[in-house]
């Protein structure tokens, strides 16, 4: 909070602002920015370039008027890169059509920022953590950037600080009828003017916004609607050969390459390279190495993870659950929940599964690396550039400033460009063939080698009294991948006189990941499935239901009615219509839908209309927070409807779009409507606040259109017509 | 390896390439047209479409000797702009996300406008589904082919 009490400008700096290109520089970031003490240049090459030129690290004024703002977050489609050049401009008053947001260098110590704004810096875009996170720090940006710009025009022009007023990238002093451009003040700006400290009450209410909520554009869709958009796909070097890897098809097996001759002798092909993971093959074009690897022999050792398949898995969680229940890694524990199922009037339970989910950005995993004696350097699509930045440091002996880190647009993310795998094979490739190097994912090699949401199965169990009331909440998850099974597990927002919340991991040796939403689109799912059971049991409205479990919780009750009355919550339907209803928070944002659903003579759900709300505090860019739901609650339903990785004696047996599904533009929805809910408290999470929705709300949709319960993802036509039996 | 003439957005391109090597390739590597995106390489999601003849194809899976005599049309060659209709629609209903799969989408939502200038809902879906979009712009992609087919 206090970062820009640490603030130093150095008096020689003073000597550039003779030059045309000025800076206003004045960074809440906590570091000892002085030329004079140079810890940070002596530290890293690209904060010493950066002084170098002069450049200040967010915020680079001309004297034409136009103020490059620096990105220092992982544009995957999320919008953020737009969002906080707004946070910028918000505070320094700017002409927005005036600003151009570059991306910033990987660097940390300079561009991070901890979660929420506290803790250790990261450049690290993952759990919707950016404009909540960035918030405060970068209007204090703007802020000291503003005053630093007035301070100097009332020297000049010696009039009181006070007088002065900006708007729209002017300076003006409405007493004399004076005013200047940003730009054009800069002539007489002074930076050795000492700073105030900002405070969050010190910085403009959300009543005076004139573009934080305001700007519905962001600045990457031109470019992205004319091909120009630059993914590290796209980059070209000099020189450079291409790779691909054909990797284990059981995690961790080894490779024996059988037929290295043959290849070697294959057209275009420079080199055939043995990893501890697979084969590689570098070649004059990828053409060359493509052709080849349809080519490849490789045997390979046996592994752990041979003995595991998805559908046996599943039943080993069931017998594991009925021999015990035990928990063996509690999440929340509240209340004598022991005593409430002892005491129960009845107790309901029912299982839940969902099975690994694959990340499927439409731009496969790829990297352009280039590795000298003492240098790399990487072109990446990366959701954490300082951490890979770090790992290729450390992979080649190097210092971390003798690596320097592209960052380009990134094709998706989804929580699979948060790891850096792909940029250290591309680096070794590079380091070995000592050329630059394209490292190339097939779609087959990004699936088959995926990191996946985890496998997991649900028990949720529920106390009843004889009131109808749920006294007791269980909720155990059986699953593998450690920490990522229990996130969203929690009920905040339900009151359970008591509760016990866990997770029983057993490892698969399967490579499991971060998925949009993480754990919170199976436990939601489960959650928002299994109140309605309850609901159905008691004799209660699932609105109902919801209501007085959050009785205390009035922001939450809020969206929820919010979508209640969108969706006419309680309003017959047609014939062949079944309507549901889920909450989920993620990210501390709080949301909830209402969705319509028919049966296709296939037995295929349709999910016709979909209505949603989210309160997501202080909405810095509504349209995007729209898309991002839309785009959230999509990738949802496409999780729920049709996506499965299942492994059969460890191997992956999908390979691509044929057989792992994506939804398609046919199945979306007629109507998604999205309300957001104004509010004044410090932003939230939007990027994921779709995907934990839609699960129950379709689940429970199907209840209410057959009184049947479907509680394994995804809601299949097979498993549609076993429902229905 | 052979040579072949390619007639890429207006203009000619001697390149060579083994006639079985795909388009798709051929126009990223060869000519570097880095618009068109490969994605599936089985012709499964519509990132790499171009179109021969206003036909809209995947490259991905086209033998670049299917294209020599024919009109190839990429992202970069749909206008001098980059303000087509159909990329002014994109623009005006925020289309892309991660915007990795909008070129094969504007190249096959441009081809649907062509053959069908005022295309309804059930036109529109039937025509793009083979077009994958992860980020699930889907409702937007609809909303601006509807909104290109007004601009005209």
């Amino acid at each position: 909070m206090n970062d820009h009490k640490n603030i130093k400008v150095d008096s020689s700096r003073r000597k550039f602002l003779r030059n045309a290109s000025v800076l206003v520089s004045f960074a809440s970031v906590p570091i000892s920015f002085s030329l004079a003490g140079c810890e940070l240049e002596a530290q890293d090459s690209i904060a010493r370039e950066l002084l170098q030129k002069e450049l200040n690290i967010w915020v680079h004024l001309k004297e034409d008027d136009t103020v490059t703002i620096s990105n220092p977050t992982s544009e995957m489609g999320q919008g953020s890169m737009t969002a906080l050049a707004l946070l910028i401009a918000e505070e320094m008053d700017l002409d927005w059509s005036k600003v151009n947001i570059i991306n910033s260098p990987a660097v940390p110590d300079l561009f991070g920022v901890g979660w929420n704004g506290r803790g250790s810096k990261s450049m690290i875009t993952v759990g919707s953590r950016t404009v909540r996170s960035y918030y405060t720090m970068l209007r204090q940006v703007g802020a000291q950037s503003r005053y630093a710009l007035l301070k100097s025009t009332a020297n000049e022009w010696s009039v009181p600080f006070d007088q002065l007023r900006t708007h729209n990238g002017f300076i003006s002093h409405p007493d004399s009828g004076k005013s200047i451009s940003y730009g054009q003040s800069l002539a007489f700006f002074d930076d050795g003017i000492k700073m105030p400290d900002f405070d969050e009450n010190s910085l403009k209410q959300p009543k005076h916004f004139k573009l934080i909520g305001k700007i519905n554009t962001r600045v990457d869709v031109p470019e992205k609607s004319d091909g120009s958009a630059i993914y590290s796909i796209d980059i070209d070097l000099p020189s450079m050969v291409y790779g691909v890897i054909t990797r284990s098809p059981v995690n961790g097996s080894k490779p024996k390459l059988m037929n290295k001759q043959e290849l070697e002798g294959m057209p275009g092909i420079i080199k055939v390279e043995m990893l501890d993971h697979g084969v590689a093959l570098i070649g004059q074009t990828v053409q060359d190495v493509l052709n080849a690897k349809g080519s490849i022999e490789i045997e390979w050792s046996s592994a752990p993870a041979d003995e595991h398949s998805s559908g046996e898995a599943f039943m080993s969680y069931v017998k594991q659950a009925d021999q015990s229940e035990v928990i063996n890694n509690m999440i929340s524990e509240d209340g004598p929940v022991e005593e409430a199922f002892r005491n129960a009037t009845q107790v309901l339970k029912a299982d839940y599964f969902n099975e690994y989910v694959y990340h499927a950005q439409m731009e496969p995993l790829n990297a352009v690396a280039n590795v000298k004696d003492n240098t790399a350097e990487i072109w990446l699509g990366t959701q954490a550039p300082g951490n890979a930045r770090s790992a290729i440091a450390n992979h080649l002996g190097l210092k971390e400033d003798e690596v320097k880190v592209h960052r380009t647009y990134l094709g998706g993310g989804f929580g699979r460009r948060s790891r850096h795998d792909y940029a250290i094979e591309a680096i070794e490739l590079s380091k070995r063939i000592k050329k630059p190097v394209k490292l190339l994912w097939t779609r087959e090699d990004d699936l088959q080698y995926g990191m996946y949401r985890p496998l997991c199965m649900q028990r949720m169990s529920a106390a009843i009294n004889d009131q109808g009331q749920v006294v007791g909440w269980k909720h155990v998850i059986y699953g593998t991948g450690g920490g990522l099974l229990g996130s969203g597990a929690r009920v905040e927002f339900y009151d359970f006189p008591s509760h016990a919340i866990g997770v029983n991991n057993i490892d698969h040796g399967i490579r499991t990941k971060h998925w949009r939403a993480v754990g919170h689109g199976p436990n939601k799912f489960a959650i928002e499935a299994f109140l309605d059971e309850v609901a159905e049991k008691t004799g209660k409205d699932p609105l109902e239901i919801r209501l007085e479990l959050m009785k205390n919780h009035p922001r939450a009750k809020a969206v929820l009615q919010k979508a209640a009355e969108m969706g006419r919550w309680g309003d017959p339907r047609p014939d062949g219509v079944g309507v549901g209803l889920a909450f989920a928070e993620r990210s501390d944002s709080l949301a909830a839908c209402v969705c319509e659903i028919s049966l296709t003579e296939d037995s295929e759900i349709r999910v016709r209309k979909v209505w949603a709300a989210l309160d997501g505090g202080v909405i810095v860019h509504p349209d995007n927070t729209i898309a991002q739901m839309e785009g959230g609650i999509i990738m949802g339903m496409s999780s729920v409807l049709k996506e499965k990785v299942t492994i059969k004696d460890g191997k992956i047996q999908q390979s691509n779009f044929h057989d792992y599904e994506l939804l398609r533009i046919d199945e979306a929805p007629e109507v998604l409507e999205v309300a957001l809910i104004d509010s004044t408290e410090h932003p939230t999470g939007i990027g994921e606040s779709g995907v934990p929705i839609i699960g129950g709300a379709i689940a429970n949709a199907f209840a209410n259109l057959t009184g049947k319960r479907l509680r394994h993802m995804p809601f299949t036509s097979d498993r549609i017509k076993e429902a229905l039996g | 390896m052979e040579k072949m003439i390619l007639k890429v957005n207006g203009k000619s391109h001697e390149v060579e390439a083994a006639p079985s090597d795909t388009l798709l390739w051929v126009i990223r590597e060869k000519l570097k047209l880095t618009g068109t995106k490969y994605s599936c390489g089985k012709a499964i999601c519509g990132s790499c479409t171009v179109h021969l003849d206003g036909t809209p194809v995947r490259s991905c899976v086209a033998p670049v000797a299917s294209a020599t005599n024919k009109e190839i049309t990429t992202i970069e060659g749909l206008s001098e702009s980059g303000l087509h209709p159909v990329q002014k629609a994109w623009i005006e209903e925020q289309v892309a996300q991660c915007g990795y799969c909008q070129s094969g989408q504007i190249m096959q939502a441009v081809a649907l406008l062509n053959k069908n200038s005022n295309p309804s809902r059930e036109e529109i879906v039937g025509y793009m589904k083979g077009n994958l979009c992860r980020c699930g712009a889907y409702m937007r992609i609809i909303k601006a082919i509807e909104k290109a087919s007004e601009l005209g």
